[in-house]
This record gives C-alpha cells, structure tokens and sequence, in this order.
C-alpha cells in the first residue's frame, strides 16, 4: 500500500516586487515524482533552498501545487486536509506545534481533544510516549521554559500521540546536543521498525548524515527542485564517488606521504598540516579500507592518532548534481 | 462498566474547541492579580469612552437628533455588539505577526478549521471588564428613555446585540482575511474593525450622507446601535435610512457573516497558494 503518491510535482513561486511588472517566476519543485510504501523509511535530502520543505507542505496540506498531483495517505490533502491531518504526524524542527505558555502535559491533552482520541486510548498511548521519550521529569514544565533536547521530544509524543501512519519530520536533530540526537534517533528507529509489528512510515528532511545512515532505508535526494536520486545510500555513495575523509597525526613530521599510498586504488593524499605532523587523505567506500591506508603509512611513520570524516551530505548532493548536470 | 464503556467512546465533534477554550481561560485566570488588573484596564477603556459621550452632552443637548440618554443607548449597543465580537473574533488581528512567525502552517496540521482555531486559541477574557460596564449603561439608558414597549421592541434588544455582535465579527474575518493577501495591511484593516465600531457608537445623523452610506451598505455598523435605537424610540431615520431598517440586524449580521466566511476560504487558500 502506498502511504505517499507524488506524480510531476510541480510548485512555483512568483518572487521580486509586487505591481513592477518584474516579477520572476521560480521553481522550488520541478516535476518530481516518486511513491512512498508503508513501512518505509525515507531520507529526503538536498541542499537549503533545494525544494525539501516546500514537498512537505504540500504533503500535508500546507500549500497547493502549482501543477502535478499529490496523494497523503490516500487523499488530495488540500481538500481533505482536516482528514489527512488526521492521519499524519508532523515534527518541524524550527516551529513549535505545542501550547508555548501551557506546560508539556497540557499541550498533550489538547492535542488528545482536538484528535477526538477515546479517553482509555489516549491515556495508554501518551503514558507509552511519556515513558519511551523519557518525558515525565518536565511534563510539568511550561513548553518555553523547556531546553531544545526535551522540547523535541515533547514535540515528538505531539506528532505520535493520535498514532498517525505517516510521521514526517522536517529537520528533526537540528541543534540538538550528540546525547540528544542519539536518544531521537534510537526512538524513532523503533517506531518504523515497529516495536509491536506495524512499522510507521517516515520521511525526514536533515543535513546530519548520521540520521540518513541510522534512520533512512532509502533516500530521496533533490537539487534545485528536481529529483536527482532515489536508492539507498551505499548507492549514492557509490554513484557520486563520495570520499571519507582520513585524518592521521604522526608522531614525527614527514614532508609527504603520497608515494606511500601511490599504489594503493581508491586513496588519495589530499593535504599536509603542521609541517607534516598532520596528513589527510581521501578514500573510497568499498574500494579500499581505512586500515590499509593506515599500514602503508605505518611503513614510512608513526602514527600516533587517526580520526575519519565520513562524507558530508552536502558535499554528496554537489557531487551528484555535477554529474547529472549536462556539462 | 458504565465508566469503562465512555472510556472507549470517541469523543464528541466539539470536544476539541471545549478543550482549546478550557486552556486559554486556565491561562488567562492563572496570574489572578494581573487578570483583576487587565479587568480594571478594561473598564477604565470602557469609562474614557463614557467620557466622551459625557463631555459631548456637557456642553450640548442634543447630537444628531439623539439626547444623552438616547445616544447612550446607541453607544451601549453598539459598543457591546463591538465587545462581543472582539472577544471572540479580535485575535484575527494578529495575522500577519502568525504568518510571519509560521504558526498558520501548525493550525493547518489539525483537524479542525483554521478560523476556529484563531478564535478560540486566542480569547481575551479581559473584554469581560469592559461588556459588564456597558451593561449597565444600556439598562440605565433604557430606564431613562420614553419607549413605548411592545413584545417585538423587548425582543429586539437581544437579537440586535447578536445581530450586532455577527456583523462586527464579519468585519473583523473580513479584515483578517484580507490581512493574508496584504502583510502590512494591518493599519487599514484596523481602520475598518475599530473605525466602524466607533463611528456605529454615535448617532448615524451626523455623519456625512456617503459616511453614512458607507456605514450601512458595506461596513453595516449603523445597524448595530443607531438604526435599533430608532426603532425602539418610534423615530423617523435621516434621508435615505429609514428607521424600519433597524429590524434587520440579525438577519444583516447573518448575510455579513456569510459573505465573510467566503472571503476567509479565499484568504486562506491564497495562503496556501504561497502568497504570503
């Protein structure tokens, strides 16, 4: 079953001055068009500006589309918005969806009302949300006086309370603390895969690479509006030749490192720091392993510490853009 | 069993505004001394517009053909329509600060209409202050003037306050609709809300024929106070506003009321159509 039917999406935007007769046409989305199953997972990646939360508003009732058709759970969620709504969680990072001056539990009781949730329901689901996002120290609290961390769960068991089928999440780890992203993470893992059997479907914008790895089966990247990939992620990296980034200090300085490594396929030496105390190389996921490298330049000096970039999304979405770009 | 069985019951379609409403009172009454304050602010509003009407009538009898009791009447009225509605509808002034700061996308990820929203999630019980003080204007007012009772003048004075209480909520969506397709139309739109419920606190006679056109035909505001007062007192309207129109404020209200949901849903759409 399909939770998300995207065809030719199209959404434009007149920008410039109003009555000057100058105004430009712009296209945020650019006939996109994908489905989304139940149960999946989706990253839908791009760069800012790249079109992401414009899709999401017409996922969810928010804009019209200029042309092209969407289907959210089903329904054109423009005119049955009251019902997708129904049906649909959403979490945006930067804009609060709970009661700023109420505290946290208040916030959850109206939402409980406005869905029309049956009391004995209700007060099952927000004691498993409660419980499971670790809520119960500041449900007391007023939302504004809440750090970014607890207000995201909070906005969290908000988007999950009516247990919608589509949960999407605009930038959901955004500014959050390493401690609190890992904990979101692990929770909405459990959600899709579904801790009693029944996967929620998500999609999720984000610039963070460790939620696409840990959270995302398959992604959707977009640039300038348009739909550049749609797989999994070892394919994307694959398809654009995304490097890791290794970084290793040496116990002595050593001018270069490239003939160490010259032989070896799928590693580069990129650049030297600190007259030669500091190397960085790139290389290739699946071609050749960290520790490969590490051995070659374990033949020409001592390596005293080591740490690795993993590809940044960013840097991935340009690369893909390049190539599928006619030149 | 009983309790269980009403556990499992989804509840009622007006549950959700009950529960809105329930929280905005629980808000506003939980600093009770600033809530006695706000209250006493409003009042003391309400009695500067009082003045007004008093200082007028300090130094003349009569303004428009009304004396200080009969434009009473009509300042109460009107000024209690007016309360009414910005107790309910006032919130949609805010519009633009809720566009600017995205909060109109949040209200269109509920299920339930977005105007409903605006209006319950933003009650402003202070008004209260001010509606209890033109209370009591109104019953002295209808104490002090000569009317001549019947079943239909008793009747009038609550459907007139609805009716009133309808065509300035219609004013104030009208206002709050346009407010999505012109951001920093605020200013204009107050023009038309606070104007109207001001100009409708006086006696229709003084305003300029094409002032008082206007206030009748598009902004219906001599129908809240002026055009029932005539009514009631057996008077003859200015040329071209015949009193017998004071009859109708209820049904103008509901017409004005109508015409403002339309102009809403395509206030909304164009906000959805990206405009704002």
């Amino acid at each position: 079953m399909s939770v998300i039917e995207v065809e030719r999406l199209t959404r434009e935007f007149a920008v410039g001055r109003r009555g000057l007769g100058r105004r430009r046409v712009v296209r945020a989305v650019d006939e996109i068009t994908f489905t989304v199953h139940a149960g999946e997972s989706i990253g839908y990646i791009g760069a800012n500006g790249a079109g992401k939360s414009t899709t999401i508003k017409m996922l969810t009732g928010i804009l019209t589309a200029t042309s092209g058709t969407v289907r959210t759970c089903g329904r054109d969620p423009i005119q049955h918005r009251r019902e997708v709504a129904r049906r649909v969680g959403v979490v945006f990072g930067q804009r609060s969806q709970l009661w700023w001056d109420l505290p946290l539990a208040e916030s959850l009781t109206i939402l409980a009302a406005i869905h029309r949730l049956p009391a004995r329901h209700s007060t099952a689901r927000r004691n498993e949300l409660v419980d499971r996002l670790g809520l119960s120290a500041f449900l007391g609290r007023p939302v504004r006086q809440l750090s970014l961390g607890e207000r995201m769960r909070g906005e969290l068991a908000a988007a999950l309370l009516h247990e919608p089928e589509l949960l999407v999440l605009d930038e959901p780890t955004v500014g959050l603390d390493v401690l609190s992203k890992e904990r979101l993470r692990v929770f909405l893992r459990e959600e899709n895969q579904g801790a009693r059997g029944q996967g929620r479907t998500m999609l999720l914008t984000t610039h963070d690479m460790d939620d696409v790895e840990r959270l995302c089966d398959r992604l959707l990247v977009v640039d300038h509006g348009r739909l550049v990939y749609d797989g999994d992620q070892a394919g994307l990296v694959h398809r654009v030749g995304a490097h890791r980034v290794l970084v290793v200090d040496l116990a002595e300085p050593v001018p270069t490192l490239e003939p160490a490594v010259a032989d070896l396929g799928g590693v580069t030496a990129l650049d030297s720091e600190s007259d030669g105390l500091r190397h960085r190389f790139a290389v290739v996921p699946g071609r050749v392993g960290a520790a490969e490298v590490l051995a070659r330049v374990g033949q020409v000096a001592q390596v005293r510490d080591l740490s690795i970039v993993e590809p940044d999304i960013e840097d991935v979405v340009r690369r893909l853009y390049e190539r599928s770009s006619p030149s | 069993m009983a309790e269980r069985h009403r556990d499992d019951v989804r509840p009622g379609p007006l549950e959700p505004y009950r529960a809105i409403f329930a929280s905005r009172v629980r808000s506003q009454l939980a600093y009770r001394t600033s809530f006695v304050f706000d209250l006493l602010n409003s009042v003391s509003f309400g009695l500067l517009e009082y003045l007004e009407i008093y200082l007028i009538f300090h130094n003349v009898a009569i303004l428009g053909g009304l004396d200080r009791a009969e434009s009473l009447l009509v300042f109460a009225l009107a000024r209690s329509a007016f309360t009414l509605a910005d107790l309910i509808a006032g919130p949609l002034d805010g519009i633009p600060q809720h566009v600017r700061a995205g909060t109109v996308d949040v209200l269109l990820l509920r299920p339930l209409p977005v105007l409903a929203q605006f209006v319950l999630g933003d009650v402003n019980l202070r008004r209260l202050g001010r509606l209890a003080l033109y209370a009591v204007v109104m019953a002295w007012a209808l104490g002090e003037v000569p009317i001549a009772w019947t079943p239909a003048k008793v009747a009038l004075v609550p459907v007139t306050l609805i009716g009133g209480a309808a065509i300035f909520a219609a004013v104030f969506v009208v206002a709050g609709a346009g407010q999505f397709r012109l951001l920093d139309g605020g200013e204009f739109a107050n023009g038309f809300t606070y104007g109207g419920g001001y100009v409708a606190s006086f006696s229709g006679q003084v305003l300029p024929a094409p002032v008082r056109a206007f206030f009748t035909a598009v902004v219906p505001a001599t129908f809240t106070g002026y055009l029932p007062t005539l009514v009631l007192l057996d008077r003859d309207g200015p040329a071209g506003l015949p009193a017998w129109l004071g009859w109708f404020t209820l049904p103008v209200g509901v017409i004005a009321l109508a015409v403002a949901l339309l102009l809403w849903r395509d206030g909304l759409r164009h906000y959805q159509g990206g405009g704002g």
